[in-house]
């Protein structure tokens, strides 16, 4: 990324955002209360978030809903209305915000192409969840204790045992731990606000019949070399996820795309650091492409409309070592860039990769392109890998995901180039995926022993008795 | 909580992707595999010194500060006299500790813990009832995640989720 793109984006914050995001809050802050007990400016958010509607297809029903809510009859389906209303919202501020950053990097990116919806299968389970979930708007979060917490567990751990609603199962695990920490939230100083209700708001949609169906079937099968630019990955108490970023240079020619691929592992808490590269095991090519910086062939692995790869070890075999940096430099600026599905258009799923070269770090850790400045998330360098605060600051070429969150631009950084006394050095989030290769933490993790080991143990010898 | 901006940003209540619950440390496992905050208690699981397929079930009651210890077939634990906690509640203080930090867990029992006092040494509760069964179950459940099958279907929901370098 350049100074002039980086300024071209800095420039304009695409119309229209403020306002739409000033709604949101709006709505947040009812859910802080409850909707048991609307203030009235509370309850004028909810009218005027339903008022932002009027003129399209679902401004009646949304109307009504706030009516309803306001008046203190709060059904399931008035709150399904007004979060749909919430996510379109933030839909549009995603839009303008990907739509900017796309001419700024002069990216080009597909349309979406629906694919056809398949069946949930979980019903009843699903309606638990609902109803769990319209319980915390209706109590509000200062009023969540432990026994509403609690409430949810069956819910989760059933679903998580069903393998297709996952993507619910892990948003609820994950909210209620956070709830389950923070009680009692009546005596917190500071709620987060805006998380919380897009949690729950995305939870509430993804419960819905059919919630998550169309976006998960396979559009085509793709065959070629695919070249990783990165790993990002995300961690909560209970699940991790390693989203791999990477260039795929289809077979027989064509048009190079952008396009992700990840696993996802359910873990416990005491999980953490290099030990979670243990829990994707079945998918040894993968991690040794990471750790090895090697590209992959891939021969007809699935991918959805979304451009995420649905990974299949058997489908790929190792390929040469890369250099992610050339990559990055000569491949990002053609590669076609995939469509965001419906559910997915919100600020915080804008992650899209990008070269940093040519900066001065700030004293606050930002990288000075020449004038212009990018804010760096270093708060999001996990701990599974070998990047630090330290090298970031230290470095002279990034590989990063360009985030938007809090009302502004930042680099989630994935892969650093540093000088190391006159010596050249890199660092990627992915080279520790098949063990940690620093002596220090090789001793350190020799030292706690392996988790993984200890309650796969303790598991077999418990759980089947 | 973390409560750290990145620069040039808005406030942390409009933020989306803030750890609000910071990862916990590493430690042994081998002992004390199992270590929880949760239903008002510190409680967890010890593995029995002479017996691999024994476990005791060990928790302290918040604000009460009452302690219990029990295997989990509900025998009450021989080492605990009415007086003192035995030693796998002090086992299982000891790796809170290392596990949350000693702020975390005397916060969320609500005890004083002088400079340089261990936190068992400041429960004078005395003995209360034994949740062995639920916690047992809830143990039971934490092994079970690892059970489950990985996906590699994406769940974009976990971009809410970034993994984050160190506790606070
Ligand atoms: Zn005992």
């Amino acid at each position: 990324m350049l100074a002039a793109q980086l300024t071209r984006l800095r420039d304009g914050e695409p119309a229209g955002v403020e306002e739409a995001l000033e709604l949101v809050t709006g709505f947040d802050e009812a859910l802080v209360h409850g909707l048991a007990r609307l203030s009235e400016q509370h309850a004028a958010a909810l009218t005027a978030l339903a008022g932002a509607f009027a003129l399209t297809p679902i401004g009646e029903g949304a109307a009504e809903a706030a009516v309803k809510v306001v008046s203190g009859s709060i059904a399931e389906e008035h709150l399904t209305m007004l979060a749909g209303g919430r996510t379109a919202l933030l839909g549009a501020v995603h839009d303008a915000l990907l739509a900017e950053l796309d001419a700024a990097l002069g990216r080009e990116r597909a349309a979406w192409q629906a694919a056809q919806p398949e069946a949930d299968g979980a019903g009843n389970l699903l309606g638990a969840a609902r109803s769990w979930l319209c319980e915390l708007a209706i109590t509000g979060w200062r009023g969540v204790d432990h026994d509403l917490v609690s409430a949810s567990d069956q819910t989760v751990e059933a679903l998580l045992a069903v393998p297709e609603q996952r993507r619910p199962a892990v948003l609820l695990d994950g909210l209620a731990a956070e709830l389950r920490a923070c009680c009692p939230i009546g005596t917190m100083e500071r709620l987060p606000v805006r998380r919380w209700a897009d949690l729950w708001t995305r939870a509430l949609l993804l419960a819905r019949a059919g919630g998550q169906s169309g976006e998960r079937v396979a559009a085509e099968r793709l065959s070629g070399r695919l070249l990783i630019l990165g790993v990002d990955v995300h961690e909560h108490a209970t699940a991790v996820q390693l989203q791999v970023h990477g260039v795929l240079e289809p077979a027989g020619g064509g048009r190079a795309r952008l396009v992700r691929t990840s696993v996802a592992a359910a873990k416990v808490d005491t999980i953490v650091g290099p030990a979670v590269w243990k829990l994707p095991h079945r998918h040894p090519r993968l991690l040794s492409a990471l750790a090895g910086r090697r590209s992959l062939e891939i021969t007809d692995m699935p991918v959805l409309a979304s451009g995420d790869l649905v990974w299949d070890d058997d489908r790929a075999r190792a390929g040469a070592p890369v250099d992610a940096f050339a990559v990055a430099r000569v491949s990002l600026a053609g590669a076609l860039a995939p469509a965001a599905p419906p559910l997915d258009r919100h600020p915080v799923l804008i992650a899209e990769p990008v070269l940093v070269a040519d900066y001065k770090v700030t004293r606050d850790g930002s990288f000075d392109l020449g004038g212009v400045v990018l804010a760096v998330d270093t708060d999001g360098l996990p701990a599974c890998g070998p990047l630090t605060p330290k090298l970031v600051a230290g470095s002279s070429e990034c590989i990063g995901l360009m985030r938007w969150d809090g009302g502004g631009w930042l680099l989630q950084p994935l892969a650093v180039r540093a000088k190391v006394k006159s010596e050249t050095i890199e660092a990627h989030t992915g080279d520790w995926a098949m063990g940690p290769t620093d002596p220090k933490v090789v001793k350190a993790e020799a030292r706690a022993g392996d988790a993984v080991a200890v309650l796969r143990e303790r598991a077999g010898r418990l759980l089947r008795r | 909580m973390i409560d750290c901006l990145p620069a040039g940003t808005a406030v942390w209540e409009q933020c989306g992707r803030v750890p609000v619950v910071p990862p916990v440390r590493p430690r042994k496992l081998a002992k004390v595999p199992f270590v929880e905050l949760a239903d008002g208690r510190l409680q967890g699981v010890v593995s029995s010194g002479s017996d691999i397929s024994r476990v005791y079930v060990s928790s302290v009651t918040a604000a009460t500060h009452t302690y219990s210890c029990s295997t989990n077939n509900n025998r009450p634990c021989g080492g605990l006299s009415g007086s003192s906690p035995c030693k796998h509640l002090r086992a299982l203080t000891v790796e809170a500790v290392l596990q949350y930090g000693l702020d975390r867990v005397a916060r969320y029992l609500r005890a004083e813990v002088s400079e340089g006092a261990d936190l068992i040494d400041c429960l004078r509760g005395g003995l209360g009832p034994a949740p062995a069964a639920m916690v047992f179950s809830r143990f039971l459940r934490h092994l079970a995640y690892l059970e489950l099958p990985d996906t590699t279907m994406p769940i974009p929901e976990l971009h809410w989720f970034p993994a984050t370098r160190m506790v606070r």
